[in-house]
This record gives structure tokens, C-alpha cells and sequence, in this order.
């Protein structure tokens, strides 16, 4: 269910905390090319292995990223909600989905195309520059609960 | 000191709540929110556990206890009437004294939200002497997540935001997934006019005592309660020392300006 | 002023007052503590020789009685046995009564207790009094030192250098110096309790002319002139707490084989661990202490793992604490300069030496050649 406005209920994606001190020239591109998406409680945002085609920034709601084995029940590995970003696998090959993402109650975001925005980045390095100092923070965050995950410091 | 098994609430697989009532010949049991006790089965020996319950009810002691060791185990599978020895309680609290007028963060990761427990009551008893309380609570897992009906009575509290964070999840669990750290951004407070107490595991204090300080609140008002190997409780036999510290008798409760410097040496 | 023939007297009238007498004997091809039931008792005529990682008993030229420095024991021996029952567990009905451990026998008396040993006794005064340990206590009360000053300073021996000694100043019951000038071997003696001064009497005592005195004094200076070793003291509390990561800690690490051996013979070293004793019917159970040591691999144990795993953390763990956080748990050092840790190391690891290297600040990193 998608709406080619970058603004709902008067939220732009200019308001998004992930956009803060981006250059607003690529701010401007990507509030041009945005779109919103709402998903039901339940609903997949992303399944894994299919073509990563969108970057989602979380304007509220909350989503749970996946893990699905044959061996054991899906396990959530960590939430993310308003104010964060989902999905990066657009950037690195083969560009696809690592990770089932599904909304854990009604949730609605802003949705960039990928093709469009890396375009955007590979046209102005320094633009592209900063977008990923932007990124590298949230790919640091989700390591480090990673390896706490593995310490399973509550655990013993 | 004797004391009696009253009732036992199984809490998670492991975990049990313990209420005891002075046995023959002792007294009731004074203590303050963050103390601990010696807790002895007779034949196993002693560990110990800190207190969970509330400082106004001296006469009922309790003990929320992990099957961990053979003196725990046997905790964890103790009948009423069963007599367990009790010496306490040892070491020094939550400054509660010092945090009136400031909101109050606090910090629970696994069983560091027992020896909070007494700290929450007497600040709900307070009310109106702390700010806004905030209170974020992780855990390995949705089943490792102990006082379950009691928080959700804490949620409908005015001023007061309960967030629970685990590891990792099923599908049965609508709530956060993640570190204790991700929830801060939730919490609202006044960081200049903020006391935060932490208790889990150490290397989760040390990054929330990190992000705190990152947010403006001063080193002076973080709290953390430190565990470490404790034999004797009374700073004889060695075991629990971090730098200077006894942390049984000079803790287990520090403040994060004074231990700083020394969690951050390796294997001190 | 007591002659060397008027000595036994002396044993005789601590034991006339109740006292059990415990001093220096040779078991083992050492001087350790043992008790005294009559002069033959003492390593009349012996000395020890000490250096780092060596200890050997050799003859005396003369008779001396306290001709040699310390031993591989100290007093903790007593008022802190390597393993003692703490209490005793019966069950009943549906619980158990504890009967704590009976205070029996009669008070020690400690003979030949050095200037170090009396600076050591007076820290774990503070140390066990702090935690008001009942078995220390126990041990302590009425407890009767008879000093004496250092006739010979071993070659492990530093205690001028931490103020402890050699000379005995006070705290003692009686102090005692062992003159052996050609012709003549004779004890000043001085008092320094009521206590002490009620075992004198009725001995063969002289008074002491100045000439004595002044002949005791030079024995003490003679013993601080000829220390084995020396560590300069000044402000090593901020020395080892602020250098957790000098390379030094490294270095000694390689060396140091976490045997124990150190915190065994130290006679401040309190570190012990409580163990549950019960008997086979399972109706019985005793609670019994034991030394422990910060060497130990289990000793920080915490859900299993242990905190200080390496060699590296322990040693450090060990040094500082001695010399460094003591000073801010109980306001002085844990060390006396005995020279024990020194003499009894199966590696000849020195803290003087130790120390030394800590102050000297850290060497550059190595510049690769190419």
C-alpha cells in the first residue's frame, strides 16, 4: 500500500532523525523520490532473498528482523522503531535481503528506491560519503548486539 | 539465624522467588534497598543473594534465587517449612537519600532487576520525592524475564515508563529485541538532574553508564552494583576485590565516578 | 639484664603463668614455628642463609639462640591457621543448630617474634579486626609477644627500608636482645606490658648498666646497616594503582609460576575460602576456613569463569594489593619487608626488584628494523 508523498500527517521525511545533518541537497533528492508504506501487524517489509530494492526509514510502528532456519522457530534477533533505518542490502552485493523484516504492530515508513538513491550517491561522492557516515553507525549497533547476542551475557 | 521457607514462586525454569519468616530465636531483618545476605543450606554451604523485597516488611525476607551452583540449586528446590541460615544483610545500597528531587533512570539486565526491586518500592512509596521514573529491563529471553504481573501493574503507573528488551525472541513476542543501550533514546529525562542505578551484567553497565554520560548526566549520579566472587561478606576472605574495593563491604552499590577508572583495566 | 644461664628461667616462667610457648625451631631443614617446651627446643647455634629462591641452615661460630632471620612461617600460623573448623552444624527436626567453635587452650606465647613479625601481627590486627573475625580474635586474646631484636639481617631481609625494623619500638610484652660480646652471653631485656612485667618476676635479673644498653643499641644497628635488599617506599600506594598496564607486569608474569608459594609465607596475606564439611549420615556438617591465595586460578571465579585468568593479572593483583589498594583499605601497607615472598619463591621472583622496574617508566615500543 503505497503513496507517492513524502509527507504524512504533515510528517516529511526531512523530520526523520536518520536524515538530520545530511546534505540537503541529497535530502531533497531523496524526499523527491520517497514514498510511504504502511504495513499491517504480521506483515513482512522485507523477505529474505528477494531483491533489496528499498531503504526504509520507520516513522513509527515497530518491526522485528528474522532469522528463519529449517531447524528451529524464527528467532528475533532485534526491533527497530521510529526514528531507525531498515535495510542496506541494496548497497553491497547481490543485493539482496539477508533478513525476514515483519511489522510487530501497525507500522508506517518512508520508502526510497534503492536504484534511484544509489544513483544519487554514485553521482556526488560527497554526498555519498556522508550517507554512509550515516549508515556506518547503525551497521555498528547492529553488530555490537550481535555480539552480545553471542556473550549471552544474561545467560549464565 | 534461621529463617523459614514461607512460599516459592517459580519465576523462570531457573529462577525461584523465596519469602522467609525468622526462624526460632531470630529477629526480623532490617535492611536497605540494595543489601545482600548470606544466605546457608545446611550441609551445601553459603552464598549471596541479594534482596528483592520490600524494606517495610522486615519480617519477610525475600530472595530471588537462580539455579546456578549446588548452594542455588538447592535454593531453587526448597519447601515450605524448610530452614535455611541467613547472615546479613552485608554492603552498601541505592544512595536513594541522594537522587530526591531527580528523575531516576534505571538499568535491570537478567538478575540485576532483583536487588532493584526494594529500590522501585521505596520510590513508589516516595512518590512525589522523585522525578520521572524510568525503568528498562533486558533479558536473554521473553521466558528469562522474572516479576512478570508485578511489572505490568508498574506500566499503568503515572510517571513512570517500563521498557523490557530481550537477546533474541520467538515469534510470540511483540516487544523490543535488543540492548538495554537502544532503549535509552526512549526514555525522557533530565539529564543535569538525573540518577541512574544499573545492575547486570558489568559490560552492559559500563556501555549504559557510557551512553548516560554521553546524554549529560553526571558521572556522580550513575550507580552500579558490582558483583564479584564473595565468600565472607565482611571484607576478610579477599575474593570480591576491584581495585580498592571489598565490593561486599564497600559496595556492592559504587558510584560510576569512583569505579571508573578501574573497569576500564583488563582483569583487574 | 638476663644472663644466657639464667634463659631457661624464662621459659619456665611463661609457662608458670599459663602461657603455651611457640617460637623458632628446626624441622625440615628450616627454622619454622613450633612449640617450646625447653631451650633445647631453639636452633641453638644455627643461621640461615637467604637469597632469592634459596634457603639453607648452616652452623654458627657461637651459641647463639636467635642468630638467624625468618623462616618459612609466621605467627598467622596461629592466629590464622592455614585450616580451621569455624563452626559445627547438627540437624534437628525440621532445621539445624549451629554450635560455634569452643575457645579453648591456654594463651600463646609467641618467643622471638621480630620486629617485621610485630609490624605483621599489628596489620592483621587491623585487618581481621576490621571484619571482627571471632577466630582471629579468638586466637589473639591474651596472646603474649616476646620480641627480639635482630641480631643479623637476612639476605633477603628489607625491612629498614619499609620502617618496620630491625629495631623492636614497641607493642611488644617484652623485648629481648642477644648480646654474645668474648666471654660473655647474656639478654637485655625490656618491658613493655604488665603482662610482660609479671612474667619477670622472681627471675635472675640484673640491671642493665649503661654499657649494656648501648651494646644492645649497636646490635641493631649493626642489623640495619646490613639489610640483603631495600625497596624505596615512597608513594608506591599511586605507583601500583596508577600503572595497571606497564610492561613490567609482563615481564614478571613469564616468571612467576602462580604457585602460591608467595602469599603462603606472607605473614599479612589473608586471602581464604570457606568450605562445607558434612559428614556421611548427612545429620552433621562442619564449616571450616582455609588459606587461599589471589594466585589461584578459581579464586575470582564468577559464574564459573575467572576473572583474573592470566598470570599476568594475578601477580599484579597480588603486588598492588600489598603495596598499593592495602594502603586504602587499611590505612598502611600490607608489606613489612620480611623478605619471605623473596626467599621462598621456587623462581627467585624479588619485590624489591619488582618494584624497581615499575618505577622506571615504560620503554618505546621497539622500532622494527627493516
Amino acid at each position: 500500500m503505497n503513496r507517492n508523498h513524502a509527507s504524512r500527517d504533515g510528517v516529511r521525511l526531512a523530520d526523520h532523525p536518520f536524515v538530520k545533518d545530511l546534505p540537503a541537497a541529497l535530502v531533497a533528492s531523496m524526499s523527491r523520490i520517497a514514498v510511504e508504506r504502511s504495513f499491517e501487524t504480521g506483515e513482512l517489509l522485507l523477505r529474505e532473498g528477494e531483491p533489496a530494492r528499498e531503504f526504509l526509514l520507520i516513522v513509527d510502528g515497530k518491526v522485528a528482523l528474522e532469522v528463519a532456519t529449517p531447524e528451529r522457530p524464527r528467532l528475533t534477533i532485534q526491533t527497530v522503531g521510529p526514528g531507525e533505518v531498515l535495510g542496506w542490502s541494496w548497497l553491497t552485493f547481490p543485493y539482496h535481503w539477508r533478513l525476514d523484516a515483519r511489522a510487530l504492530k501497525p507500522t508506517h515508513a518512508f520508502s526510497v528506491d534503492s536504484d534511484r538513491l544509489r544513483t544519487f550517491l554514485n553521482e556526488d561522492p560527497a554526498n555519498g560519503f556522508q550517507f554512509l557516515l550515516h549508515l556506518l553507525p547503525v551497521i555498528a549497533q547492529r553488530l555490537e548486539n550481535t555480539q552480545f547476542q553471542l556473550l549471552d551475557v544474561h545467560g549464565s | 539465624m534461621p529463617y523459614v521457607v514461607r512460599g516459592q514462586t517459580r519465576e523462570t525454569p531457573d529462577t525461584v522467588t523465596l519469602v522467609l519468616s525468622p526462624g526460632p530465636g531470630a529477629e526480623p531483618h532490617p535492611f536497605a534497598p540494595g543489601q545482600f545476605n548470606m544466605v546457608y543450606v545446611f550441609g551445601l554451604g553459603e552464598v549471596a543473594i541479594s534482596i528483592s523485597g520490600d524494606a517495610e516488611q522486615p519480617d519477610r525476607l525475600v530472595h530471588t534465587v537462580r539455579a546456578a551452583g549446588k548452594v542455588t540449586h538447592a535454593l531453587t528446590e526448597m519447601t515450605s517449612g524448610s530452614t535455611v541460615g541467613v547472615r546479613g544483610p552485608y554492603g552498601a545500597g541505592w544512595p536513594l537519600s541522594k537522587v530526591r528531587g531527580k528523575d531516576v533512570v534505571i538499568v535491570a539486565g537478567g538478575l540485576g532487576l532483583p536487588p532493584l526491586r526494594p529500590a522501585v518500592y521505596e520510590m513508589l512509596r516516595q512518590r512525589d520525592a522523585y522525578g520521572r521514573i524510568e525503568i528498562i529491563y533486558g533479558s536473554r529471553s521473553p521466558r528469562d524475564l522474572v516479576y512478570y504481573e508485578e511489572i505490568q501493574g508498574w506500566r499503568a503507573l503515572p510517571g513512570l515508563r517500563f521498557q523490557t528488551t530481550v537477546d533474541t525472541a520467538g515469534r510470540d513476542w511483540y516487544g523490543d529485541v535488543g540492548l538495554v543501550t537502544a532503549r535509552l533514546p526512549d526514555a525522557r529525562f533530565d539529564p543535569p538532574n538525573t540518577a541512574a542505578f544499573l545492575c547486570g551484567p558489568e559490560i552492559m553497565m559500563k556501555l549504559t553508564a557510557q551512553a548516560l554520560t554521553a546524554r549529560g548526566v553526571p558521572e556522580d549520579s550513575i550507580f552500579l552494583s558490582l558483583e564479584r566472587n564473595m565468600k565472607c561478606a565482611v571484607g576478610i576472605c579477599g575474593h570480591c576485590q576491584f581495585g580498592p574495593e571489598f565490593v561486599c563491604r564497600d559496595g556492592p552499590v559504587f558510584p560510576y565516578s569512583e569505579i571508573r577508572r578501574f573497569l576500564a583495566v583488563r582483569e583487574v | 639484664m638476663l644472663e644466657r644461664s639464667g634463659f631457661p628461667s624464662l621459659l619456665a616462667a611463661l609457662r608458670q603463668h599459663g602461657y603455651r610457648v611457640v617460637g623458632p625451631t628446626i624441622r625440615d631443614g628450616a627454622i619454622v614455628y613450633g612449640d617450646i617446651r625447653e631451650e633445647s627446643d631453639l636452633p641453638i647455634g644455627w643461621t640461615d642463609r637467604q637469597d632469592a629462591g634459596k634457603y639453607r641452615l648452616e652452623r654458627r661460630a657461637d651459641r647463639a639462640l636467635f642468630g638467624y632471620a625468618v623462616g618459612p612461617h609466621s605467627w598467622k600460623k596461629y592466629l590464622f591457621p592455614a585450616h580451621e573448623r569455624l563452626w559445627t552444624a547438627v540437624r534437628t527436626d525440621a532445621s539445624f543448630a549451629v554450635r560455634p567453635e569452643p575457645v579453648e587452650g591456654p594463651p600463646l606465647a609467641f618467643l622471638g617474634v621480630r620486629a617485621c613479625e610485630m609490624a605483621a601481627i599489628d596489620i592483621s590486627d587491623r585487618v581481621f579486626g576490621k571484619a571482627g573475625d571471632p577466630a582471629y580474635s579468638a586466637h589473639r586474646r591474651g596472646s603474649l609477644r616476646v620480641a627480639v631484636q635482630c641480631g643479623q639481617a637476612g639476605g633477603t631481609c628489607f625491612c629498614a627500608s619499609m620502617g618496620t625494623g630491625p629495631g623492636v619500638r614497641k607493642g611488644f610484652d617484652l623485648a629481648l636482645t642477644e648480646i654474645l660480646s668474648p666471654g660473655r652471653h647474656y639478654f637485655l631485656v625490656e618491658v613493655g606490658s604488665r603482662e610482660g612485667a609479671a612474667v619477670l618476676s622472681g627471675l635472675p635479673l640484673a640491671p642493665a648498666s649503661q654499657t649494656d644498653t648501648a651494646a644492645a643499641e649497636a646490635v641493631v644497628a649493626r642489623t640495619a646497616a646490613s639489610m640483603g635488599r631495600s625497596m624505596d617506599a615512597g608513594g608506591l600506594r599511586d605507583l601500583l594503582v596508577n600503572n595497571p598496564e606497564h610492561p613490567r607486569w609482563e615481564i614478571v608474569a613469564r616468571r612467576c609460576l602462580s604457585c602460591t608459594n608467595c602469599t603462603m609465607a606472607c605473614p599479612t596475606c589473608f586471602c581464604n575460602t570457606s568450605e562445607e564439611v558434612p559428614d556421611l549420615s548427612g545429620e552433621r556438617t562442619e564449616r571450616w576456613r582455609r588459606w587461599d591465595s589471589c594466585f589461584n586460578s578459581g579464586f575470582s571465579a564468577l559464574h564459573g569463569a575467572s576473572v583474573r585468568s592470566s598470570t599476568k593479572s594475578r601477580y599484579r593483583q597480588w603486588l598492588a594489593h600489598k603495596l598499593g589498594t592495602w594502603h586504602d583499605q587499611f590505612g598502611t601497607s600490607g608489606c613489612v619487608g620480611c623478605g619471605r615472598c623473596i626467599t621462598w619463591c621456587p623462581v627467585g621472583i624479588d619485590i624489591t626488584e619488582e618494584v624497581a622496574a615499575l618505577r622506571l617508566p615504560a620503554p618505546p615500543p621497539a622500532e622494527k628494523k627493516p
